[in-house]
């Protein structure tokens, strides 16, 4: 290139190679970026700046072991922008001796650079380095870091080993070489540090279907089903659980202000009052009515009252609201029963002297009341009155909508808070201690999976 | 502004400044590393072949940042653990700044004289420094050496032997690098910037990409 003439750059390709340790063909998909490279005949990690590709490393790979999920050389569209899978790495920890592994993938853009995804258990995250640095909040029982106004909380530190490794690296990648990761969380995203050393390198991922990594990179089949709740997924009901709150807020309002039109519109007009002596001392019929009323207006409830000064004793009034006009009769019974006396534990008493009901939707028009009392024979004369008002507003109508508005919002509200409890079982902070996880629900460790059989990684 | 020309004191070819302020350069065809006297070039070294590198960006590139436009005139590459970064030496219209490219990641810095700055080797990851009412915390301690110069450059720079850089980042996107090259070390201050921000214009390009 130095004798070639003004050949500022020229045009980089894709370098073919062949490792050094089996003669298989080696591929620089990222072209002079790449640090370290695989050959993925014989496992020797290559130096890819060193144009002999010295080995520095070569390392044993299990039979079986699971092939990048996203092959390597495909490329796919992420933010608009094309990518291509260039590097696949397995990194495990180990919880009470129990190794969980999650799959890291790396992608290149020759003008963007590097980005990488992540999966575990079906659940992905696309990542890319932080270029400013998070503030952590170590003062408090639960660490946080704050990143452009958000704040993240811990969820879990763990050191992770690379287990593992396929393709390119811009970085020097060895199997068996650890950092000390932690997680730090405010779903969908998630910000991790991975110290090296004195070194810390941050970066922030976020929560992204399988669905849309299908999609990006067309790969064919289904992604990988989802297990359980990852660390950052968005709850799918944390945005519906403030819409319900929201919508809830907007009926109680529309509710408040019908309730105060009813009140001030509603006309509470007394149209029947009437005392009367009820003889239980005589027999026969006893049955009366009333004058004749109007109800004006538009279609309304009709209020009755009942009182009576029964004292262990009971009155039954069967009631009759007739139109004079169309003949047409509402029949109810009322009871006012009254009991009280005194036992071992003193004075006691059952009922009340008052009864109260609501005949609903009466349309206007010309009526009167047949009543008919009833009580037991001979207990002298039971004196009551009775009353009817017109249009009165109904507070049990606020309550019913009420309840009904409160009853998806709160159970929505519940099963949120169920998902944010899936969550955080599986951090640092789980509720399922360390001392028992043979059991399935042994705290997880972040990210990380439990690849079933993968016991060789070390 | 007419460009200021010379020739090559080594093979004749016709050597073109960009900038007028420009200290060094390099010839385009033998790669003889020239240094500006009052008169004329002086040779002073030659650059070796240049590692493989894949930077987008090219002598020529155009681009803007902080809306000022800017062309990349020349380069020092240098080599570290990770292969090669670029420190692409921009002209402005007020003067010049770096564009920093390490694996497609940029940072912008300006040379910034006359803050205090720790002796080389004194500075730790972690360490807290405040210029210009930033603080930056170092974040890595990067030793490197030069690999190779091409193009423009404001102040005389090859043959030089292993450099330590001092990288600084701040919680608020800014970026600091102390270049302890000299005996005096040197303070740059700047920021990330996203490949997008920059609007590039004559970019390399990369076969199969576009």
């Amino acid at each position: 290139m130095s004798t070639s003439g003004p050949n500022p750059g020229g045009t980089p390709q894709v370098r073919s190679l062949n490792c050094p340790g089996c003669g298989a063909a080696i591929t620089l998909r990222s072209l002079s970026q790449a640090v370290t490279v695989v050959c993925d005949h014989c496992h020797s990690i290559l130096d890819a700046q060193d144009p002999r590709l010295t080995i520095l490393q070569k390392f044993k790979a299990a039979v079986g072991e699971d092939p990048p999920l996203i092959p390597l050389g495909t490329r796919g569209k992420i933010r608009g922008t094309d990518y291509e899978a260039v590097g696949f790495q397995r990194r495990t920890i180990h919880v009470d001796g129990v190794p969980y592994s999650w799959h890291e993938y790396v992608l290149f853009n020759p003008y963007k650079g590097f980005r990488y995804l992540t999966e575990y258990n079906g659940h992905w995250n696309d990542t890319s380095i932080l270029r400013s640095l998070p503030t952590v909040n170590n003062d408090v029982s639960r660490a946080t870091v704050s990143y452009l106004g958000d704040t993240y909380k811990h969820f879990q530190t763990a050191k992770a080993g690379t287990t593992f490794v396929l393709g390119e690296f811009p970085w020097q990648v060895r199997v068996g070489e650890s950092s000390d990761v932690s997680d730090y969380v405010s779903p969908p995203r998630v910000i991790s540090s991975e110290r090296t050393g004195k070194e810390v390198t941050w970066s922030m991922g976020e929560y992204i279907s399988g669905r849309d990594i299908w999609k990006a990179f067309g790969l064919q089949g289904e992604p990988p089903e989802r297990i359980g709740v990852y660390e950052n997924q968005p709850s799918p009901l944390s945005a519906d659980t403030n819409a319900i709150w929201v919508a809830f807020g907007g009926f109680m309002l529309v509710l408040v202000v019908m309730m105060i039109l009813f009140w001030s519109f509603a006309r509470s007009e007394q149209v029947v009052e009437g005392n009367y002596a009820f003889n239980t001392n005589k027999r026969g019929e006893a049955s009366f009515v009333t004058d004749v009323f109007q109800l004006k207006g538009h279609t309304s409830d009709l209020e009755l009252k009942t009182t009576a000064d029964v004292n262990n004793n009971w009155i039954y009034l069967n009631y009759a609201l007739i139109n004079q006009d169309t003949g047409q009769a509402y029949d109810f019974g009322r009871e006012v029963s009254y009991y009280s006396g005194y036992d071992e534990d003193g004075s006691w008493s059952e009922g009340s002297r008052a009864d109260r009901v609501v005949i609903p939707s009466v349309p206007p028009g010309n009526y009167y009341l047949r009543v008919e009392p009833e009580s037991d024979f001979g207990h002298g004369t039971i004196s009551y009155s009775i009353s009817a008002s017109r249009d009165v507003p109904q507070a049990s109508f606020l309550g019913i909508a009420l309840l009904a508005l409160l009853i998806p919002a709160g159970l929505i509200t519940w099963r949120s808070m169920n998902f944010e409890h899936l969550r955080w079982a599986e951090s640092d902070y789980g509720s399922t201690g360390s001392d028992d996880d043979d059991s399935e629900d042994a705290g997880r460790p972040m990210s990380l999976g439990n690849l079933s059989g993968k016991r060789d990684d070390s | 502004m007419t460009q200021p020309t010379a020739n090559c004191p080594n093979c004749g070819a016709k050597i073109t400044f960009r900038w007028s302020s420009s200290v060094q350069t390099v010839c385009e065809y033998c790669k003889s590393i020239l240094i500006r006297t009052d008169i004329d070039l002086k040779k002073v070294g030659q650059v070796a072949d240049l590692p493989p590198n894949s930077s987008p960006i090219q002598i020529g590139t155009e681009g803007v940042y902080d809306r000022q436009a800017f062309v990349a005139v020349g380069r020092i590459i240098y080599e570290y653990n990770r292969g090669t970064w670029n420190e692409w030496h921009l002209v402005m219209n007020n003067g010049s700044a770096w564009l920093s490219d390490a694996q497609d990641e940029y940072v912008v810095t300006f040379s910034a004289q006359g803050r205090k700055l720790p002796a080389a080797g004194q500075s730790q990851v972690g360490q807290r420094y405040t210029w210009d009412n930033d603080t930056y915390v170092v974040t890595t301690i990067t030793k490197a050496h030069y690999r190779g110069v091409e193009g423009e450059l404001p102040f005389q720079y090859w043959d030089k032997d292993d450099v330590v850089f001092v990288d600084l980042m701040s919680t608020s996107g800014k970026f600091a690098t102390i270049d302890y090259s000299d005996e005096v070390p040197a303070l740059y201050l700047g920021k990330a910037v996203e490949f997008e921000e920059f609007n590039f214009k004559n970019l390399r390009k990369f076969e199969g990409w576009s």
